[in-house]
């Protein structure tokens, strides 16, 4: 070993006292030729007395009665370690305990119940977020916006499909509504499960939005005929062609949304 | 099993925990279920084998499972791949002048090793039993750890907190 160096883990070694006799002698020694690595012992030296003496007072204080109890075996719940008088019986304790698990059980199987019927196979193999709730969340964080409601604008068409189509990485193309009233206020892209996806938005005459929804994010390549999703204000109606998702939404009734839906998917479809 | 052994080391469970975590109700809460679950796998304890370290090696592991549950996921960095990324320092010279603070910016396992030499005064060979790692790595921790404190205390030192000013 070179004499003119302390190996890291003996100078540790020798802060901690954890080397025989003989050997914190020789590093000793060393050490008095080696003005950085004294330093370096002497400032480790005070640092461990520095978190000893900082901690040092948790030591006396009193114990908390919860942790007292455990010096102890607790009582519960290893049903074993009861005193004699109460082989096995069931107590409140654990009683209280199963009727939370057999609650937990029946809100599990109601929620799963619900949700099966809410969300059909191919969407939750498709998305982690369902489409009908990304889409309504978006129409409702949109939608109001008075000021700016969509990124581009629907004057710019042109450009607003062209630079839609390449971020989302296929031909996407806002059907027109103007027959039935709705006029193409503009898009945006917005962030999918996995990737960019786009929100072409309408109005009316009288201030009323229309959202139409494209995701390129299904892969269960599935197709499906229209369906119909309630979230919260919001009505949606989507579907589903090989790797697309469309969902139009907006806060006006059912009827009146299946009627757009209609024309929507037949321009789309019939293209 | 003596409850007198277990009340002794009480004591010890709660000032490491306290350092650890840096806060008193938490360090109480992991001392709570380290003794709950030490009590539910008594029958894992060989009398006559030190108690303290298996107490130790509980709230260790205990602990892990803490991290590995908080939000959000994380990967242990190893050892040696990068310097690891410290938080904003600006405004240390207002808020953080002692040891604790000092202590809190050590990555956990390094913070771990340092207090357990430090409070337990416990053998190398024995706290890399307890974490179950190589007992080079319980030296490259420490050494890790107590030259990151040793400037994290001279940085905070030799920095003049005249240099930052609270602005109105």
């Amino acid at each position: 070993m070179n004499p003119n160096t302390v190996k890291e883990s003996d100078l540790h070694a020798y802060v901690d006292g954890a080397l025989p006799d003989t050997e914190r002698e020789a590093i000793a020694r060393r050490l008095a030729d080696l003005p950085d690595e004294a330093q370096r012992v002497r400032d480790y030296l005070e640092q461990k007395q520095a978190i000893s003496d900082l901690y040092g007072a948790t030591l006396d204080e009193p114990i908390p009665d919860r942790l007292r109890a455990l010096s102890s075996p607790p009582r519960l719940p290893d049903s074993t370690a009861l005193p004699h008088g109460h082989p096995g019986l069931l107590t409140r304790w654990s009683l209280q305990r199963i009727a939370a698990g057999i609650l937990i059980a029946i809100l599990g199987g109601a929620a799963g119940w619900i949700a099966h019927g809410q969300y059909p196979p191919a969407e939750r193999i498709a998305a982690a977020v369902p489409l009908p709730r990304q889409a309504a969340i978006a129409h409702a964080v949109y939608s109001p916006d008075v000021r700016r409601p969509v990124e581009v604008s629907g004057e710019q068409e042109e450009q607003l499909v062209t630079w839609l189509s390449k971020r989302i990485g296929t031909p996407v193309k806002p059907p027109k509504l103007g027959k039935l009233g709705y006029e193409l206020v503009g898009g945006r892209l917005l962030p999918g499960n996995i990737g960019p996806v786009a929100q072409f938005m309408y109005q009316d005459g009288t201030g009323q939005r229309l959202t139409l929804f494209v995701s390129t994010e299904n892969t269960a390549n599935q197709e499906t005929a229209f369906r119909f999703a309630q979230e919260g204000a919001v009505n949606v109606f989507y579907w589903i062609d090989g790797k697309f998702g469309y969902a139009l939404s907006a806060t006006i009734d059912k009827g009146e949304l299946a009627r757009l839906a209609t024309a929507v998917y037949e321009q789309i479809e019939g293209k | 099993m003596d409850s007198h052994a277990i009340l002794a080391e009480i004591p010890r469970l709660r000032r490491y925990a306290r350092a650890l975590l840096g806060d008193r109700a938490a360090a109480d809460d992991l001392v709570q279920d380290t003794l709950e679950r030490a009590w539910s796998r008594i029958d894992q304890w060989r009398a006559g084998s030190d108690l303290r370290a298996w107490l130790f090696g509980i709230m260790h592991n205990l602990r892990v499972d803490q991290l590995r549950r908080a939000p959000p996921p994380t990967r242990p960095v190893e050892e040696g791949d990068c310097d690891l990324p410290t938080r904003p320092t600006q405004t240390d010279g207002l808020e953080l002048k002692d040891l604790e603070s000092a202590l809190n910016r050590l990555p956990d396992e390094q913070r771990e090793v340092v207090l357990l030499v430090a409070l337990e005064d416990m053998a190398y060979a024995d706290i890399a039993a307890m974490l179950g790692i190589p007992a080079g790595t319980v030296m490259s921790r420490l050494a890790r750890g107590r030259e990151r404190l040793r400037q994290i205390m001279a940085g905070l030192t030799d920095t003049p907190a005249s240099r930052l000013r609270v602005v109105k």
